[in-house]
């Protein structure tokens, strides 16, 4: 069990050294399309943390609808607006701006710190237990029937909402 | 493993994720960054859902279909936002998002 909770440990700082170092080359990155493929990185790092949390469904579908659409609809973006290919050094806002920008991000992870380290400390999670896709969509389909067929409605309406917006007339 | 390991990561996540949105002036690249923030996000979502799941409690779904609620709604997001970004693209050439400046009269 010891042996267990170390290798995931290490597993967790591994994954989010790289997850971090990841997200931070997608906001400075001079680059669009490696912006894109870090963004990659950071997704499916995202995937194995949720396995690290017992959670295969979800990391299941991280990996198909963000990895397997969504970036691939953020390539159609980048080409469908003929973005330079190589660097691009107009991608940021000016220095000032820049340099508020991390303070603020500095300051909220600052004040985000202090409030989880003051809520949680060193809490445990205990016996990690395996929730099966059976048990998730046994969730989905009795407590929260009605947000789901909601939220298929809106699924439609933003693909109708798509199409309206970026057809040619 | 401790909560707040996952917990700071995501905070340490939708930070950068911040600075991306308030940094970046091309369009793709702030719905990039808005989706480290929803990612961010649904970790939060599943640490609380595992740590409520190995209380006491008893098994509970909650966090997670919540945040597969989240990637739904992140994936009409995308779409809508993409659309947007195009039409701005077909009518200004640019989608600098600080060229959108049409209302400030």
């Amino acid at each position: 069990m010891l042996a267990l909770l170390v290798a995931q440990n290490i597993a967790f700082y591994v994954i989010a050294a790289v997850m971090v170092v990841a997200a931070i080359r997608v906001v400075t990155a001079t680059n669009l399309v490696h912006a894109a493929l870090w963004l990659v990185m950071v997704l499916s790092g995202v995937a194995a943390q949720y396995i690290l949390l017992a959670a295969e469904f979800v990391a299941i579908t991280q990996v198909l609808v963000y990895v397997g659409a969504i970036v691939v609809l953020f390539l159609f973006g980048i080409m469908l607006t003929r973005a330079k290919t190589g660097r691009d050094e107009d991608l940021d806002n000016p220095l000032p701006a820049k340099i508020g920008a991390g303070a603020i991000g500095v300051l909220l992870f600052g004040v985000m710190a202090y409030s989880l380290w003051d809520a949680w400390r060193g809490d445990e999670f205990g016996d990690m237990v395996v929730q099966r896709t059976g048990q998730v969509s046994d969730a989905i389909f009795s407590t929260y029937l009605v947000p789901f067929e909601v939220i298929s409605v809106l699924l439609l309406a933003a693909l109708i909402g798509a199409i309206v917006l970026a057809r040619r007339d | 493993m401790l909560v707040n390991q996952f917990l700071f990561l995501g905070a340490i996540l939708f930070c950068i994720g911040v600075y991306g949105v308030l940094a970046r002036r091309n369009g793709v690249l702030v719905l990039m960054s808005i989706e480290l923030i929803l990612n961010a996000v649904n970790i939060n979502l599943i640490a609380f859902g595992a740590m409520w799941s190995a209380s006491d409690a008893g098994p509970n779904l909650s966090g997670q279909v919540f945040a597969l609620f989240v990637i739904a709604v992140a994936a009409a997001e995308v779409g809508v936002g993409l659309a947007l970004v195009l039409l701005i693209y077909r009518n200004r050439q640019s989608i600098a998002v600080d060229d959108v400046d049409l209302l400030k009269g």
